[in-house]
């Protein structure tokens, strides 16, 4: 339009610059994320290379002999399946139960907000503090003894303020449109959660709870004084014997066992870290399959 | 029912035997900001409100009040008195009873996350509907009246919120009268929904006004002009003037800042 014949977009000093700091800001930040994805890289390859030969179907199917230092770890594996259902029995009902409450009931006042602020609270005490509640409350006060009872309801109660906080979480992403409009209507607060709030939860806290799955799967010192045994060659009959744990078998192997072979620690570590990768990969899964169906 | 004051006691005047729902000295406050300041009014069995007024000027808290929605939305404090057939909402024990049989519609269309079918299939079952067939009847009278039935008949079982904007406050047209209300609330239930829809939306509340009484907030002053009996006028919280439709739109006003704004002359 003016009759000089600067080109179009023709850069001034000042964007040129811009371009430059967008493209070191770039540069930065992928630095970062790739930095990020090492460690996990390093230790899977570590673990491959190093547990991949001792693991076979007789290890995951046999029980440890010799001291610990050959054989399987069967009681490991499934004492962990018991202490993580157990303790999803116990922390799942009572904390989907608290997060409905606080998300869709509890009036805003000082009460509530100290509820919260426990939650948060509760969630930052060390596993091994917990350990030691578990001792106190579990074992020795309620009479559990040292038991698959006594180590889950520790770790019940180190995960439930996790399982709320994401319950929570997935209950506030429901629109309160919807709420209100489901209130307009005159449905009750409870017909509004279940037919609307929950339906549409549902993926979210299933997700929560399967990362939580996977945190109490690795989890030792919560369960280390309160029910996992050092070696236990029998499988776990019932709720109130004692149990192996892969978490603790590995603890054990590593620095109680000087005999054992150098590969076996790294096998129990592959198959307890494939454990919790698998729990991983399902709840993202979960995620994925339920975006792509999202409601709104 | 008789009780000192109330305007449907002995010697009631027409106009209060005839009212559905009476306002009286109603004011309505979000912390300091009075949203709504001595509301006296009333709303007549199968008649259409309108309720005009620029923005800020307390339509919308009004219908808020009636639906007692101030129950939910934080900060909001409601004085004053409100009867429903002669009884105090305020002193109504079950509230879902009351807003069941009050419809609402909001500017902004709200599809809940659920198939078209359900979307207006959840008042009646709330209501203890469970027959199919009695459903169904339900859904499809329904949705003819707020003119979505042709459009959606053969997608039933696909998400409300797929539909497009004006169609979904059609649907949410539906469901508020899937409730069978007595009385049914519009704040601004045009804005997303194109003209000739529009009119044919009008024309079914014509209708409906034979079975329910209708409060029409709206900013188009010809919509209240084409489907009102009579029109409030409220200005910054202040309840300026009601009179028939007719009377206002010909120039006969109590107060001249109603005519100043039906002429478009400010807000």
């Amino acid at each position: 339009m003016t009759g000089t014949a600067a080109p179009l977009f023709a850069g001034t000093s000042l964007n040129a610059r811009d371009r430059k700091i967008e493209w070191l800001v770039r540069a930065l930040l992928g630095l970062m994320t790739a930095l990020l994805i090492l460690p996990v890289v390093i230790i899977m390859a570590l673990l491959v290379v190093e547990g991949g030969p001792v693991i076979s179907w007789e290890f995951l199917t046999t029980p440890p002999v010799d001291g610990m230092t050959a054989g399987g770890i069967l009681p490991a594996l499934v004492g962990t399946v018991w202490l993580v259902v157990v303790a999803l029995i116990a922390s799942v009902p009572v904390g989907v139960a608290a997060a409905v409450y606080l998300s869709e009931y509890a009036p805003d006042n000082w009460l509530t907000r100290a509820i919260n602020l426990a939650i948060i609270n509760l969630a930052g005490v060390p596993s091994i503090v917990h350990a030691l509640f578990g001792v106190g409350a579990f074992v020795l006060f309620f009479r559990f003894g040292t038991s698959i009872l006594a180590a889950s309801l520790t770790l019940a109660v180190m995960t439930l303020p996790v399982v709320i906080v994401s319950t929570r979480e997935s209950l506030q992403a429901v629109p309160r449109a919807f709420r209100e409009a489901c209130w307009n209507m005159g449905a009750t607060r409870w017909q509004t959660i279940r037919r609307i709030v929950l339906p549409n939860a549902l993926s979210g806290i299933l997700t929560g709870i399967i990362l939580e799955v996977s945190r109490t799967s690795g989890e030792t010192a919560p369960i280390m004084f309160t029910g996992a045994a050092f070696f236990l060659p029998f499988l776990p009959q019932g709720v109130l014997d004692q149990t192996m744990a892969m978490s603790l078998h590995l603890f054990v192997i590593t620095t109680q066992v000087p005999d054992a072979p150098e590969a076996l620690p790294f096998g129990v570590a592959l198959v307890l870290i494939s454990m919790v990768l698998a729990m991983n990969a399902l709840s993202i899964a979960f995620r994925v399959y339920v975006r792509g169906r999202k409601k709104w | 029912m008789v009780a000192g004051g109330a305007p449907n006691g002995g010697g009631a005047s027409a106009e209060a035997l005839s009212a559905k729902v009476v306002v009286q000295n109603l004011t309505i406050r979000y912390g300091n900001h009075v949203a709504l300041r001595g509301l006296d009014l009333s709303i007549r069995r199968n008649e259409i409100l309108g309720v005009i007024g620029p923005a800020g000027s307390g339509k919308t808290s009004f219908l808020r009040a009636l639906n007692r929605m101030d129950e939910f939305i934080p900060g909001m404090e409601v004085e004053g008195r409100i009867t429903f057939d002669g009884r105090d909402i305020r002193r109504v024990r079950n509230v879902y009873a009351l807003r069941s049989r009050i419809g609402v519609v909001f500017p902004l269309p709200v599809g809940l996350p659920l198939t078209v079918y359900e979307n207006v299939a959840l008042a009646p079952r709330l209501r203890g509907v469970r027959k199919g067939s009695e459903l169904d009847e339900i859904v499809e009278r329904c949705l003819r009246r707020a003119a979505l039935w042709e459009e959606v008949k053969d997608r039933l079982d696909s998400l409300g919120s797929l539909l497009s904007g004006g169609q979904q406050q059609r649907l949410t047209i539906a469901r508020a009268l899937s409730q069978e209300p007595d009385l049914l609330l519009l704040d601004e239930f045009s804005i997303a929904v194109d003209p000739v829809t529009t009119m044919r939306i009008e024309d079914v509340l014509k209708d409906l006004k034979n079975e329910m009484s209708i409060v029409l907030v709206t900013n188009l002053v010809q919509q209240a002009r084409r489907l009102a009996d009579r029109t409030a006028f409220f200005l910054t919280g202040e309840h300026v003037e009601t009179s028939d439709t007719a009377r206002i739109f010909s120039g006969i006003v109590k107060d001249p800042r109603t005519h100043d704004y039906i002429e478009g002359r400010f807000g």
